[in-house]
Order: structure tokens, then C-alpha cells, then sequence
């Protein structure tokens, strides 16, 4: 049982005209098994939420915690948060030239784990993972997100996600860019990760689309760096419904 | 576009030399001017590291300092410089190699004999052991249809000046290696020459690791037709390395092929390389086809790389032409994505530096030259984190 939790989260970003605040006090508590949807209009500081958790160096946390089962994650480095269980799905993962998937992959499981996987046992979890990803075996040979389609790259960071199993993913706008075959095998794998290893996920979106393919429990409306409104599933289908104008001019 | 050998002495009235092909060629220290940052040639190289090179008088590399390890069928003996065919690839372009030249007594002659298709590689191991400056002259001659891998390996301290003849028969096929894995308080320049026959094919790989200066120069002659040329470089500098690296590809006869790629990673203030490539198109060179690249990754701040490609073309009857020059930094954001998946800095950084070289390592295609490489890399990079 894992439990990350977010409190009074403010984060700044650094631009040419100075420090910009972006999140103004974010209070969420994601534990094992429980998804929840982030949601709410461009700039309303949703991704900037993802990559602060992963702790991404452009943002620069003022004020609030975050705790993973009582740890303090903005004492950690990016890659002791991936181990201590966080996984961040990019948005836009980049290219590493001359580096292979399969290369990528195994690297990537032997920091998360701290020992090389037992090679018989990786290569029968990485071929049923494909598969169930609907990806050809020779996707391996490629080098990392070169030359990937939006969809190519979007199964690989679920590819990830199924074989480092961390304990907390945030999915960035997984569903951007796909068209709907894609956002189904892409939510089947969420969905078996969730089954399999009891992933507490959250899941930021702009469109309720995805929600038709991985349920949510709890729904968070984001709004100007804060969250504007909770609730359940029913909380979505208003918003499928309404649009988020109701929100903005609120804030406005 | 650079300009060459500013204010070379055969050009007296101060001309700069407008065309690669209108440098001096001599084998005689005295027609060349001193060493002179003020000379295009010499411009990037730290002068005071070139220790005794650029003295008139240097001693000889002994035969015991070099081990050799041939393939059946091929050859080596020391030959006096008088009498072996010196000269057959080349003459120096510079007071260095001249005085290397002049120095060398004996020659250490390579001989694949004709039609001989041996897959070993045979290799040729220096070690002076010594920082006193001696002078070096290599021939390899590849008969007629021959085939076969050659390594030149330079390791140890040394100061050495060194010039590098291959000549490649017709319709011959040579894998030819050069590394300078130097320790420190070493200086090597070595300039090597390249004549290719007929339809013969030359991979001319550098591989430059470590040494606190080491300059090659290595130039290629296509004067038969359907001849092809492969030069690849790689290099990993830090804080105590100066490296430069000179191809230069002269296209003479009808339907050559030329292709330069070289890919170095820099660390550590003071970290150093220059690549400069030039590629010359004769009006003779019709059907021509040839390209030249040089990447660099910049792992820190304070590191330096020149990067200069030279392309002069004097015929517009050719298949292609071009070159393209890039340095950069570690990407911010690859560190990210790659320390997100739980790798630190240090592994991160190894693995992205193995992937930028490895389109390079994979060509060398000799398995225990590229385990070694891939080794420097880790050790080189497991400094980073310090």
C-alpha cells in the first residue's frame, strides 16, 4: 500500500520576464489502486504538477510538500524519486540517438531495481509486453523515440510503465495525439498495470475521452494553478457536458 | 570558409593560399617555415606542448619499442629509409612531418602480399616509454585484391612524430586502424597518407583517447578511378587532452566515393578538439561523390571544439557533395527523461554518450578494439560525477 501525497503545493517557473507562479496550492492524496483524473483547461498548471512531482529542474518549488508514504520527495533527485516507485509518463519523451529500446529498457529496470533482471525472465516480460501493446518484435531495434509516431511513443512510456511497475504513475496527457485504436491499447495496458501491481494513477487530461477506457475514482478540476472543484466519475460527464467555460469565468 | 596557410613561406609576398592543392609538398625541413601559431596549419595547437618535435634533430623509435603481431601471409621488416619506396602515398605538408621524415633512418615496411584474404587483423603496437621526441615512418603496401585489417596502436608515454604511408593496390580492400590511447605527458603528431588503386576501398578509422597532444592528419589520394574511401573518427577528450584531427580527401580520377565521418565527446575545462576536414574536387573528378561530417558532445562547460569542414569543388559534373558540422551540449531534457527512468547522472550520461558514438564504434568492426572503446567510455564518464 502506497500513498503519495501533495500539500499546499505552490511551484514557480523561471521565464524572461522573471519567476511566474503556476500552482497556487495543490492539495491531492493518490494511494495504491485509486485513479485519479486531473483535468481542466490549457495553462491551468496541470502538467506543470507532473513534472514537479518527477522533479523536472526548470520548477522551482515555493512553498508546500510532497510526501511518498511519509518520505520527502523534494529532498530527492529525479532518479531516487523513479526508484523510490514514481513513474512519469511524458508528453513529449526525447529522442536518445544510437541508444536501442532494448538497451533503454534493460538499463532502465537495472537502476529501478538495482540488479540486472534475470535475462530468460526479462526477455519473456518484455516480448508479452509488446504484445499485449500490439508492438512488432523488431521495435526494440530501434533507437529511443527516433523516428517514433505520436502513437509509437506513446505505447512505449506504457511499455515502461508495465515493466518498471512503480507504485505511483502520473500519465502527462497520454491520450493527446492518438487516435482512438491507439487510446485503447494504450488504456489496456493502464488498466493491467492497475490490475496487476495495484498502481495508484494519476492521470491528467484536457478531454474526457480517455475516461471512457480507464475509470476514474476521484476527478480534480484544475483552474488557474489550484484545484476548482472535486467529485466522483459524474464529475467528468458534467464537463464533457458543460466544457470548462463554467470554471473560467469564475476565475476571471 | 577558412582560409589555408596564411603567410606560408613559398608564397613570400604574404598570399594566402586560396587552394588546398596549392600547398608545398617537400620532404626537407627547410622548406617549410618554423611552427607558427600565425600559420593557418598550426593555428588551434597549444605550441609549448609540442615538447622536442619541432627541433631539426630528433631521435629514432627503436624496433624494441614496437611489438608487432601479424596475420599469416603478411609481412613486416625494418627497411632503411633509402631504400624502401618512401614517398608512394605522399610527401609532408609541413615542417613536422618533414622532420619526422628527415629523422627516421629506418622504415618499418608492411607488406600484404597480392590476392592474400585474411580476415585476422594484424596489429602494430608502439610503445616509446620515453618523452624524449623520436620520429616514426610506416609503409603498408596492400598488393593487388588483397584484403585485410591493420591496427596501429600507439599506447604508453611517448613523443613521437610519426608519418604513415598505406598505398592500396587495385581492386584491394584494407580496414586500417589508428588509435592514440597515449598516457599522459605525451605528444604524438602523426601525419599519414593514403594512395588508393583502382576500384580499391580504404576504411581509415582515428580513434584519439588519450595523450596531451595528439594531432592526425590523415590525407587521401583517389587518383584511379572507382576508388572509395571511409574515414571515421572518434574521440573522447577531457581536461588534459588537446586532440585535432585533419582529413582531407584530394578527388582526382573519375567516380570516386569519399564519405568522413568523425564523432567526438569533450569533458572537463580546458577539454579541447579541433576537426578540420577538407574535401577537394578536381575538375578531373567527374562523377564524384562524397560527404563530410564532425559532431561534438559538449558533457560540460569549458569544454572546446572546433569544427571547421572545407569543401572545394571545381567541377559541376559530380554526384554529390556535401558537409554538415555540429557541436552541442548534454541535453537537458535527455537527463531528464533518462534520470526519470531511474538511471543518476553518471549512467545517464554513459549511456547517451555510447549511443552518440556508436554509429561510429559499430564500423570499426573489430570486436576487441570496440570492447575497448566502450570501456574508455565508462571510465572516462565514471570521472564526471566527481
Amino acid at each position: 500500500m502506497s500513498k503519495l501525497e501533495i500539500k499546499n503545493l505552490h511551484v514557480s517557473v523561471n521565464t524572461d520576464q522573471g519567476p511566474k507562479q503556476i500552482l497556487r496550492g495543490v492539495d491531492l492524496t493518490i494511494s495504491s489502486g485509486e485513479t485519479h483524473a486531473v483535468m481542466g483547461p490549457n495553462g491551468s498548471g496541470k502538467s506543470t504538477l507532473a513534472y514537479s512531482v518527477a522533479g523536472h529542474p526548470k520548477y522551482e518549488i515555493t512553498d508546500g510538500e510532497i510526501l511518498l508514504d511519509g518520505a520527502n520527495v523534494l529532498e530527492m533527485s529525479v532518479d531516487e524519486r523513479a526508484r523510490a516507485g514514481l513513474f512519469l509518463a511524458m508528453q513529449y519523451p526525447v529522442e536518445v540517438p544510437g541508444v536501442s529500446v532494448s538497451n533503454f529498457l534493460r538499463t532502465a529496470k537495472t537502476a529501478i531495481s538495482g540488479e540486472a533482471p534475470a535475462l530468460r525472465e526479462w526477455v519473456g516480460d518484455l516480448k508479452t509486453a509488446m504484445k499485449n501493446l500490439r508492438m512488432d518484435s523488431d521495435f526494440t531495434e530501434r533507437n529511443v523515440n527516433e523516428g517514433f509516431s505520436g502513437g509509437e511513443k506513446k505505447r512505449h512510456e506504457i511499455l515502461q510503465l508495465e515493466l518498471l511497475k512503480p507504485r505511483i504513475a502520473i500519465l502527462d496527457e497520454t491520450d493527446s495525439g492518438l487516435d482512438v485504436d491507439a487510446l485503447k491499447i494504450v488504456s489496456e495496458g493502464v488498466n493491467r498495470a492497475k490490475a496487476n501491481t495495484d498502481l495508484g494513477v494519476l492521470l491528467i487530461t484536457h478531454y474526457t475521452r480517455i475516461l471512457r477506457y480507464i475509470q476514474p475514482d476521484f476527478v480534480h478540476v484544475f483552474v488557474a494553478g489550484k484545484v476548482a472543484e472535486q467529485g466522483g466519475p459524474e464529475l467528468a460527464e458534467r464537463l464533457e457536458a458543460e466544457g470548462y467555460d463554467r470554471y473560467l469565468k469564475a476565475s476571471a | 570558409m577558412a582560409q589555408h596557410g596564411i603567410k606560408e613561406h613559398s608564397h613570400g609576398a604574404g598570399v594566402p593560399i586560396q587552394t588546398r592543392n596549392e600547398r608545398p609538398r617537400s620532404t626537407s625541413i627547410e622548406d617549410f617555415a618554423e611552427v607558427s601559431k600565425l600559420q593557418e596549419i598550426w593555428r588551434y595547437l597549444p605550441i609549448d606542448k609540442l615538447k622536442g618535435l619541432t627541433q631539426s634533430v630528433i631521435g629514432e623509435l627503436t624496433e624494441d619499442s614496437v611489438e608487432i603481431k601479424l596475420a599469416e601471409g603478411v609481412t613486416a621488416n625494418w627497411v632503411e629509409t633509402t631504400k624502401a619506396k618512401v614517398g608512394s602515398a605522399g610527401l609532408p605538408e609541413d615542417r613536422i612531418a618533414a622532420i619526422a621524415w628527415t629523422n627516421a633512418s629506418k622504415t618499418l615496411v608492411i607488406d600484404v602480399p597480392k590476392e592474400l584474404e585474411q580476415s585476422q587483423p594484424s596489429f602494430v603496437v608502439i610503445k616509446p616509454n620515453s618523452d624524449a621526441a623520436t620520429a616514426a615512418h610506416i609503409l603498408i603496401n596492400v598488393g593487388t585484391h588483397a584484403k585485410t585489417t591493420i591496427v596501429l596502436d600507439h599506447t604508453g608515454l611517448g613523443v613521437l612524430g610519426e608519418n604513415v604511408e598505406i598505398v592500396l593496390g587495385d581492386e584491394s580492400t584494407l580496414n586500417f586502424v589508428t588509435i592514440q590511447d597515449w598516457d599522459k605527458g605525451s605528444t604524438h603528431v602523426s601525419t599519414q597518407f593514403a594512395k588508393l588503386g583502382r576500384n580499391s576501398n580504404l576504411r581509415h578509422t582515428v580513434v584519439s583517447l588519450g595523450g596531451d597532444l595528439v594531432r592526425v592528419t590523415p590525407a587521401v589520394e583517389l587518383s584511379s578511378p572507382g576508388a572509395e574511401i571511409n574515414m571515421y573518427g572518434v574521440y573522447l577528450a577531457d581536461s588534459s587532452n588537446y586532440f585535432e584531427h585533419r582529413p582531407y580527401v584530394d578527388h582526382i580520377a573519375e567516380n570516386c566515393k569519399s564519405n568522413v565521418a568523425y564523432k567526438g565527446a569533450l569533458q572537463g575545462v580546458g577539454a579541447h578538439t579541433v576537426w578540420v576536414g577538407d574535401v577537394l574536387i578536381r575538375e578531373t573528378a567527374v562523377g564524384t561523390d562524397s560527404y563530410e561530417l564532425n559532431r561534438n558532445l559538449l558533457l560540460t562547460a569549458g569544454a572546446r571544439a572546433d569544427s571547421v569542414p572545407n569543401l572545394e569543388i571545381e567541377t559541376g559534373k559530380i554526384e554529390g557533395a556535401g558537409h554538415a558540422s555540429a557541436s552541442g551540449r548534454f541535453d537537458d531534457e535527455q537527463l531528464f527523461y533518462l534520470q526519470a527512468r531511474g538511471l543518476n547522472e553518471t549512467e545517464a550520461k554513459k549511456l547517451v554518450v555510447r549511443g552518440f558514438l556508436s554509429e561510429i564504434i559499430q564500423k570499426i568492426e573489430i570486436d576487441e578494439i570496440e570492447q575497448r572503446l566502450i570501456g574508455a567510455i565508462e571510465l572516462e564518464l565514471e570521472k564526471v560525477g566527481v
